[in-house]
């Protein structure tokens, strides 16, 4: 019953999102100012039967309703309450119904938060956000149907694939969800923008917090997908340029870009149609990243589904959104006027040439995702596209990156000097070579490429505590003055200093994890003891461990001044699958990472992994994520237009 | 020309060397740095260079699995059912990794003509096989979508002894 509700529920919003879709958009056409009104209802309205939807969902995962297709097909009655309810997205329909929930809840917040903007425009970009709605809700009741039936009902269901069953699920999607779906509000504020016709510099203002949070969200997602796959794979790998980490890493890249775009529409008023251009682009990069991913054109742990109708479904879906878009954005951006010159050494002009290197980036990651999949439409060999590819593409892009990103910040708006901004990073970059030198003297046979990353990292590192201190002036005001600058520093200012800094950070981890990882291989017998990275290693032998519904073989090792390392091989019972969950004893230098294996001749094979600095790459992606959040708090952007300010403050705080 | 011209031809090239620079790397890349899906059939067949990375995908072959005294390194048999080739691996084996079920093996064909794999990849669970390896089995006209995987010594490849 609850499920019919649910299923009633779902339909309801198809026909609010349609409405939203239509009325506000017809409304603001002939500035009829109650059918815009019906925006901000239909938006609310259109959250809440969706989050009924997911309730009712929930509901039959909790109680085990197997008489669901989808509760049958990958929920199990021993399964631990916490999968029971992450195996809700652990499908292909739960979710596509997690992804309406956040598409309709971004709209929601927009027609709760969003009073400031002004009711035409509000009114178009929700309906812009319906139209999308009715899109996926769509998709959802005609080719998958979370609250489908059996007839009659088993009496046990097939169980969620072991290595879902991990608490890193219970956050990564959700979070990855809402960064894709976030970015839809830059797509509908775009468009919204085009349909009016004009770009006005508050539009960057309005469009900014929704990115930022979309942008940390997403950051948040991928480093979490990362470290799932760090230790849940038992490989010791963080990134796998696999087709479905791309699909989120190229979001990311246009949101990162779109973020520092949007900046110099608000200060200087220009760079506008490519500004809209890199909105409309980055959500289409996240439909297209659903595609790939939901399409089962891949195969991969995330390919649930691999119906072609469904692929077929959001591929016309993606042309339509992206083309359609794509055509208004033709007809209009012409008429968009730029405002302000700058020279071509400017902050304007870093910004600018950040955005060329990130979208170079994204098409290269783009063009090796899809290179396979056409060659194979085309009938051509089958191959596939592996970190080699990335390494000589992306990887040269990101150089220059760098070295922007610590230059860039310290040129002054409209006109700058390249040689002052240079002699500022002067002391910095020779440390930074200084750096390098030492690492190549200290170790035998570093790497280049890793070594090229460390000198990298600690100059922009540098390069950010240099403009940090000149924006708090360290030299004039003496430590003390600085520190009460920094404390009152506009939180736009500090948050990029902290998502630089964690980009640093982040850059260390992966030259060290890469560059300078040891290993050891082997079969080991009770009482065998290994060395590595100082450490000293000693098995003790394995025992079965039963689990709630798995046997687990547990490898003990006694580390020296560590304890004991705990190793499992698991044997899942439904479905019949192992997993192997790797040991780690985590330090800020690095990471000992151990997994045992299966029996082999006289003993068990063991895979023993030194990783230094690993836990950096994710420390950096929080720290960005936590500067998107710092920046996402500036007064500028709470408060909203300068002309509504005063209203804005005597309301309640919310 | 004016501020604003100078400025559109400045964006202009310095997008156009992006681009350029982009597609010079991607090019050499995708001319050297593919990876390409071989059957057991099209290895022996085409004989790639060692040079050339290639996937191998199949069946493992039943009884075919040796490993040396120290455990380190493991030679068996991917089978398409037609023909079989050696591949040697350096290292532990994924915990998927069965006689009989699918796999995935990374590497360069030797002049020998067996592959020495630098990856073996089984990321799947125990009814389900990559897609490649089901394509490179229904290519061999031995096995069709909905069969049960044949067990024992695989029919039609010769060298399927128990070491």
């Amino acid at each position: 019953m609850i499920a019919e509700l649910g299923h009633f529920a779902l339909i309801l919003a198809f026909v609010v999102a349609l409405v939203q879709g239509i009325v506000p958009m017809a409304g603001a056409a002939r500035g009829h100012g109650p059918s815009m009104k019906l925006a901000d209802t239909a938006a609310v309205l259109q959250f809440l039967l969706v989050a009924g939807a997911f309730a009712a969902l929930v509901h039959a995962y909790v109680t085990s309703d197997f008489s669901l297709v989808n509760v049958y097909g990958n929920s199990h009655s021993l399964k631990p309450m916490l999968y029971k309810v992450t195996g809700v997205w652990g499908n292909h329909e739960g979710s596509l119904l997690l992804w309406a929930l956040m598409l309709t809840l971004f709209g929601a917040m927009v027609a709760l938060f969003g009073r400031n903007l002004p009711d035409g425009f509000r009114a178009r970009a929700l309906a812009v956000q319906g139209l999308v709605g009715v899109g996926f809700l769509a998709f959802m009741i005609f080719t998958s149907n979370p609250f489908a039936r059996i007839d009659p009902a088993p009496l046990e269901g097939n169980g969620l694939n072991p290595i879902l069953q991990d608490p890193g699920l219970a956050f990564h999607p959700p979070f990855l969800y809402a960064g894709y779906v976030g970015i839809s509000i830059a797509f509908s504020f775009a468009v919204a923008a085009l349909i009016e016709g004009r770009v006005p510099p508050s539009w960057a203002r309005w469009v900014r917090p929704w990115t930022l949070a979309a942008w940390s969200a997403l950051t948040i997602g991928i480093s979490g997908g990362s470290y799932w796959a760090y230790y849940e794979l038992g490989w010791g790998g963080f990134w796998f340029w696999d087709p479905v980490e791309n699909a989120s890493l190229m979001p990311w890249l246009a949101a990162t870009a779109l973020l520092h775009s949007a900046i110099v529409v608000e200060k200087r008023d220009t760079l506008k149609s490519w500004t809209i251009l890199l909105a409309i682009l980055a959500f289409s990069l996240s439909l297209l990243g659903t595609f790939l991913v939901r399409s089962g054109v891949l195969t991969s742990v995330h390919a649930f589904a691999s119906d072609p109708t469904r692929g077929f479904f959001i591929l016309i879906f993606l042309l339509a959104v992206t083309g359609g878009a794509l055509t208004l954005y033709a007809i209009r951006a012409p008429a968009l006027k730029a405002g302000g010159l700058f020279q071509t050494v400017s902050r304007e002009s870093s910004l600018v040439l950040n955005n060329l290197l990130l979208a170079t980036a994204t098409a290269t990651v783009l063009l090796g995702t899809l290179y396979p999949l056409i060659l194979d439409v085309l009938g051509g060999a089958k191959v596939s596209v592996g970190p080699p590819y990335y390494n000589a593409t992306f990887m040269p892009i990101m150089v220059p990156l760098i070295l922007a990103l610590g230059i860039g910040p310290l040129l002054p708006w409209k006109r700058g000097s390249l040689l002052t901004a240079l002699a500022k990073v002067k002391l910095v970059a020779a440390l930074a070579v200084l750096g390098g030198i030492a690492i190549v003297l200290a170790t035998t046979d570093a790497p280049v490429l890793a070594v090229l990353g460390f000198v990298l990292a600690f100059f922009l590192g540098g390069a950010v505590l240099v403009e940090l201190a000149q924006r708090v002036q360290l030299a004039k005001l003496g430590p003390m003055g600085a520190f009460r600058r920094l404390v009152t520093l506009p939180r736009g200012a500090m948050g990029m200093s902290l998502a630089h800094f964690g980009m640093a950070v982040s850059v260390i981890g992966i030259a060290a994890a890469t560059g300078f990882s040891q290993e050891h291989l082997g079969v080991m017998k009770a009482g065998d003891t290994v060395e590595i990275a100082g450490y000293s290693l000693t098995f003790q032998g394995v025992e079965d461990v039963p689990g709630p519904n798995y046997t687990a073989t547990r490898g003990r090792f006694e580390v020296e001044g560590v304890g004991t390392l705990s190793p499992e091989t698991r044997k899942f019972r439904a479905p019949p699958m192992e997993t192997t969950e790797a040991a780690i004893h985590s330090t800020p230098i690095g990471d000992l990472y151990v997994v045992v294996g299966e029996k082999t001749g006289p003993g068990y094979a063991t895979r023993i992994y030194w990783k230094p600095f690993v836990m950096w790459i994710w420390a950096g992606g929080i720290m960005m994520a936590f500067g998107g959040l710092v920046s996402l708090s500036d007064r500028r952007l709470r408060v909203g237009a300068p002309v509504r300010r005063a209203a804005a403050q005597a309301q309640p705080a919310e | 020309m004016t501020p604003r011209k100078r400025r559109r031809l400045t964006i202009a090239i310095a997008g156009l060397a992006c681009l350029g620079a982009a597609a010079g790397l991607v090019l050499y890349s995708l001319g050297d740095q593919l990876v390409f899906f071989l059957s057991p059939t099209d290895v022996v067949a085409k004989a790639p260079p060692p040079s050339q990375r290639i996937r191998i995908g199949g069946l493992v072959e039943q009884g075919s699995v040796k490993r040396s005294d120290d455990g380190k390194t493991i030679e068996f048999h991917v089978t398409d059912l037609t023909t079989s080739v050696s591949v040697t691996y350096h290292g532990i084996l994924p915990a998927l990794f069965r006689e009989g079920q699918g796999v995935v093996a990374e590497g360069n064909r030797q002049p020998d003509g067996s592959v020495l794999a630098a990856e073996v990849l089984a990321k799947h669970d125990e009814t389900y096989m990559p897609k490649e390896v089901v394509e490179a089995l229904k290519a061999s006209g031995r096995w069709k979508e909905g069969d049960p995987l044949p067990a024992g010594p695989h029919p039609g490849t010769e060298t399927g002894q128990k070491p």
